[in-house]
This record gives C-alpha cells, structure tokens and sequence, in this order.
C-alpha cells in the first residue's frame, strides 16, 4: 500500500525527529511587567474583548475578536499613539483548526514600543479592511489576499498584487505545494500557445534543480556532450572545448593546450 | 520541434489614446531604465500632468516566504541576499537578528563589531549606488561615474572579506563565520580618509546645480501623515520630518556605544531626501572610525570567539568539529536536520539603507519557519507612489522613484 500523505499541509516535513526531542517555548511574560504595555492594555480591555495579552521577545500580543479588528486599531492609532501600521499578514493554521491568524504589527514613536495584534478567523470568513485608518494596509491587504485568499472588506481595490491576475490558487497556503500545482505548470503553456499545444509542449518544469539523468540536453556531461536525444552508452568521445574563435583575436595570443603545463603535483 | 505559433499579440502601443475623457493611460515600465528594476506604472495624464497613478509590482516576485516554509534557517540565509540586492548584508543581518532573538543566543562582541562594520559598509554602498543612480536619471553623468568608482572600493573590501561583491552572506546566525582579512583595517581607512572629499566632490556638482535644484526641490513632498500612514521608514521618514532610526530608538548590536545623529528634514521633498542620504553617509563613516577602534580594543583584550556558544542551535568551531567527536555529532545534526528553535513568534525590526527591514518568524519548534513574512521597506516606498504622483509631471515620476530608492528584490520578493 502506498504511504498516506496529509494534503492539508503539503510542505516540507522534518526526515527524522529525536524520540525524546522536547519542544521548547519562546518564554512569555505577564503585561504587568511593562508599564507602558499594561497602560495600553488597559486602555484596550475599557472597550474591548480581550481573548489572551503577553508580552514575548520584547513586544506585546494582544488576541481580539476579528469583528474588533478596525474599532481596536482606531482605538491604538487615535489614543494610543501608535501611529504606524507596520506590517500585516496571516499565518495559515488550516490543518490544526481551520483557520488563520491574522496579525497587524502596530509601532508607536513616541512610546518606542510595538504590539502585534492578533485575532483567528475561520476558513472562508473575511476581515474588514483598515485601509481608511492606514493606507499602508492598502498593499499589505492585497498581499494577504494574493497569498491567502483572505477578503478585506471595504477595500477599494481588492485585487492581485504581486501573482498574475488570473492565476489559480493562493501560494501561501500550506495545501500549496513549493513547485506549484497542476494549474501553474500549464500557466504558460496555455497563456503562450493556447490549450490545443499542451501535448506538443507539455508541461512546464517548475523544480529548475531537478536533473534527468536521461536527458542528455540539460544534463551535464561535461568533455563529453551528444545531441539531444542521443543514446547513451558511456562510449561517447571526448569534445574538447575550444574557448577562443579559430582565427583569433587582434592582440590576443592563441591558447596552446599542448605547450601548456598541467600542474599535478599537490605538494608543488 | 515544430514551431508552434504564440498567441502573443505585439505590444509597442504603450499609449493609449481614445477615451472619451481626454485622459492618456500611459504605461511606463516595467523596462523603463528609470524604475529601478521592474516596475511598471500605469499614469492615467491629462495633458503631461499626472491624475491617477497605479503602480504594478510581481515582476521580480520569487516566492521567498514560501521558500522559506521549506528550508533550514541556516540553508535560507542566501536567499536574503536577493531581497535588497544592493546591501545584502543588511538582510542576512536582519535575518540571523530575528533567529538569534528568537532562540535567544548571545553574540560574541568582536562578532558584533565585524557586523557593524559590515552593515555600515553595505549602508555607504548602497547610498553610493543611490546617489549614482539617481543623479544618472536626471542626467548628472559625471556624479554616477565618480560615485560608482568609490562603491567599487567597498565592493572590493567586501570581496576580499566574503569572496562575493553582490551577494555577501557575510553573516551567519549567532556571529560572523571568519574574522576580517589582514588588509581589512587599512583599506577601510584609507577610503574613509578619502570619503569626506569625495561627498564634498558629489555636493559640489549638485547643490547648487540649477537642473538639478529645479529636479528636486519641491517636488515629489510626502507630509508627515502620509509618511506615517504610509509605513514610511527610513529616510523616507526622516525627510518628512520624523526623526525616527531604529539603530538610535531600539539599539541593536553595539549601536547605543558609538556616537552619531540622525539626520532629518520637514520639508519632505526629494531635495531633503538626497540631503538626509548625503549626511547619513557622513554619520556612517563616524560610525565606522568608531567601530575600528572598538576592534582594536577586542584584539587587545584577547576576545577572539566569532560565534555564539550554543551547541543546540550553533555548530562548534571548526577546529572542535575537526578534532572532537561530539562537536562533530552536533554539526552533522545541524547541517542535515536544521536547528530547531522554540514554539514562538518574533518580529524583529532593523534599520536597513532602505528603511525598517523586519523579518517576523513563526516557529512552530520544527527544523522549518512555519512563517516567514519579510518586510522590505520598499514595499511600502512603492505603494506611496499611488498617492503622492498624482498633480505632478511625467519628468518628475523619474526623480520620484529615484528619490524613493526602491530595490524590486525587496518588494516582490
């Protein structure tokens, strides 16, 4: 029987893990220990839910309620000082549970502290946009759609940003495989030459470090290369390379391979 | 094979001309030599003034998140490299930062300072290869000649510490793999007693130049709001009169012990932008004087360890691997199965040439990041552009992006 494979989560797996390998934790803190962040947090908790707070490697997490997301920045941009929107973006957690972390990396300058927002949303649902707030949520919201297929409502223009607008799938998905699926080794072939020449032309080869050691065209045999298609049977005569063209070169003196010393000595 | 016809219809239309609007929709880009790599802008004219304006980016997009998803942490610091091409040590750095945070190491100091060095040098480089750039689109020939021929100086100090001139890889997780070379020291005072003429030579040619002021001053003005809401970073930033360094706010390496400014502007145009990078090279190269007498001091003091002492994340020196048995067992373990660093996430920010340069790392205690989103600041430096080309010139789109310095590694990634 062929071996089952998960296909919620197609990316590479660890070949071979300690029997008594003990997962270690980021240590996270209480708020309490930073004055500032629990200042923030409280201010955050007068108005809103929320689900888990600690601080990990300096910065402070904050779990809230999705539907939260845009009243929670407001509340952070407007009296919280924290003017920058520094990154957005999800983190894929369908094969555990269905749904995907999304995270908003907020800076503040005058305080010289970052909170990462975080809130969990089931597979399927969409947040609402923060762009009115920050337009640097404007590409970041794009890109999480472009690799996570994830809508932000009220987006003016919820639209591919860095894959081609009609391409299948979304490539930061862990049900994505690394080479691309089906449909992305026949992107081009269709897009090119139309459907009708997937046989002549078959499909692209997206793994470019993959080597067929029967293709005598990409294969390397360095010295001793055959035309494409050639039988090999490990008889073939060595080429010599010639690096300069017959004639010569104005002012370049020809290359002698036989006057030339060939060095074998490794004590030289 | 026979020849298949393509379905490929011919492009030299760029322009577009019947709308009902007397609006021009012209494509500019992605092979235009001013936009930096590949970026194609869609200018919606009315006459030669810009009304609407849509950047398109994905050209250069190599999906290195998801390569990410699939490697060793060490086996991906190479892939950094290609983010910003232009100061890829500063991605290797801000990379190896984030892990070190993440499993919480303790780098040595004379590897700190070898790191300093580097990242300052990667920052001169790629102000150098700005300034050049920039002053050759708006077509100062001369500025771009001599700025190169002083980036080539770098170029070979780090060549002949890391045997590359584009891609370093000059910086390991948990320290520096090799000390610097014997010649190191005095090449890097030699061009840095150089460099103070050398930028009077450049600001000479374009301070006071009539072209280049009417290029410049005035035009391309980001307020401080749109900076903000932006996610500006860097110079960006501080020309629109923030006067935000990370290096200066939330000190990493040894940058709270050296002295140096920050420079910034309120006026926010690309005048102040070339100003801010003109002085920040300054600011670089007091950094490093600083950073070669801090050298000095740890080969007086004897301190020789380059990387971190951690056998779970970091393999032993090469003399133990060599000798020792058990440090050779821990190496092999790292080098085919990977560190495996804590459950946890980390966002970790650094001050790259460009702007904030943050990598946050979701581990889930395998050998592989379960997340990895990099966050190069040209991303959002090219986003602006949507907001702040619409009311000027076509001439002034080229001085834009070139003020803006966006490096297409780092915004397709």
């Amino acid at each position: 029987m062929r071996a089952y494979k998960p296909k919620d989560n197609v990316q590479k797996k660890p070949y071979y893990t300690d029997r008594f390998h003990k997962v270690p934790h980021v240590p996270k803190e209480a708020v309490e220990s930073d004055e500032v962040f629990a200042a923030d947090l409280e201010a955050i908790k007068a108005k809103f839910e929320v689900l888990d707070a600690y601080i990990q490697v300096g910065q402070m997490v904050v779990f809230v309620k999705p539907e939260d997301n845009y009243s929670v920045l407001e509340l952070m941009r407007d009296e919280l000082e924290y003017t920058q929107l520094s990154e957005m973006s999800a983190v894929d957690f369908l094969a555990q549970s269905n749904s995907f972390e999304i995270f908003y990396q907020m800076l503040s300058m005058n305080k010289v502290k970052r909170i990462r927002v975080k809130m969990t949303i089931s597979k399927g649902d969409s947040i609402n946009s923060v762009e009115p707030l920050f337009r640097s949520a404007d590409w970041a919201e794009r890109e999480m759609y472009d690799m996570f297929g994830i809508q932000a409502n009220g987006h003016p223009f919820m639209k591919r940003i860095l894959m081609p607008y009609d391409w299948h799938d979304h490539p930061l998905l862990k049900t994505y495989p690394l080479q691309g699926d089906e449909a992305a080794s026949w992107y081009e072939v269709d897009k090119i030459y139309g459907k009708e020449a997937r046989d002549i032309i078959g499909p692209e080869l997206r793994d470019t470090a993959k080597v067929d050691r029967y293709d005598s065209n990409r294969f390397a045999r360095l010295g001793f290369e055959v035309p494409k298609g050639t039988e090999i049977t490990g008889n073939e005569p060595e080429i010599t390379q010639e690096y300069q063209e017959d004639g010569g070169v104005f002012l370049i003196k020809k290359f002698d391979r036989e006057s030339s010393k060939v060095i074998d000595d490794p004590q030289r | 094979m026979a020849q298949i016809k393509n379905r490929l219809t011919p492009f030299f239309e760029n322009i577009t001309f019947d709308r009902e609007d007397n609006e021009m929709v012209l494509n500019f880009g992605p092979q235009h030599p001013s936009s930096h790599g590949q970026l194609r802008l869609m200018l919606h004219l009315q006459q030669e003034q810009i009304v609407k304006a849509h950047p398109d980016v994905g050209y250069l997009h190599r999906g290195m998140e998801k390569m990410a998803e699939n490697m060793i942490y060490n086996e991906f610091m190479p892939t950094t490299d290609r983010m910003d091409y232009i100061a890829s040590s500063s991605n290797n750095y801000g990379f190896a930062l984030a892990v070190e945070k993440l499993v919480g190491l303790e780098v040595p100091r004379r590897a700190k300072v070898i790191r300093m060095m580097i990242l300052e040098i990667n920052r001169l480089m790629s102000h150098l290869f700005w300034l050049a750039t920039t002053a050759l689109d708006i077509g100062a020939m001369t500025v771009f000649l001599y700025a190169f021929r002083e980036r080539e100086y770098l170029m070979d100090i780090m060549e002949g510490y890391c045997g590359a001139r584009l891609t370093h890889s000059a910086i390991r997780i948990g320290g520096v793999p090799l000390d610097i070379q014997d010649t190191f020291i005095s090449q890097l005072k030699d061009f840095l007693d150089k460099l103070p003429a050398n930028i009077k030579d450049y600001e000479d040619l374009l301070d006071t130049n009539r072209i280049w002021l009417m290029r410049m001053e005035e035009v391309g003005t980001i307020s401080t709001e749109m900076a903000l809401s932006w996610a500006c970073t860097g110079p960006m930033l501080r020309a629109s009169g923030v006067a935000w360094d990370i290096r200066k706010e939330e000190p990493y390496e040894l940058y709270d012990e050296v002295e140096f400014n920050v420079p910034y502007s309120d006026k926010g145009d690309n005048f102040a932008r070339y100003r801010i990078y003109m002085e920040e090279m300054r600011e670089s190269a007091k950094i490093l004087y600083q950073c070669i007498d801090m050298y000095d001091d740890c080969v007086k003091n004897n301190q020789t360890e380059l990387m971190a002492h951690s056998p779970k994340y970091v393999s032993a020196p090469k003399l133990d691997i060599m000798t020792q048995n058990y440090s050779l067992m821990q190496h092999f373990v790292l080098v085919t199965q990977g560190m495996r660093p804590p459950v946890g996430e980390v966002y970790v920010a650094t001050e790259s040439p460009k702007g904030e340069l943050g990598f946050y790392i979701n581990s889930q205690g395998g050998p592989y990041p379960y997340r990895l989103k990099l966050r190069g600041p040209s991303f959002w430096h090219t986003g602006i552009l949507t907001d702040l080309l619409p009311g000027h010139y076509i001439p002034d789109v080229v001085s834009i992006i070139g003020t803006t310095n966006i490096v297409f590694g780092e915004v397709d990634r």
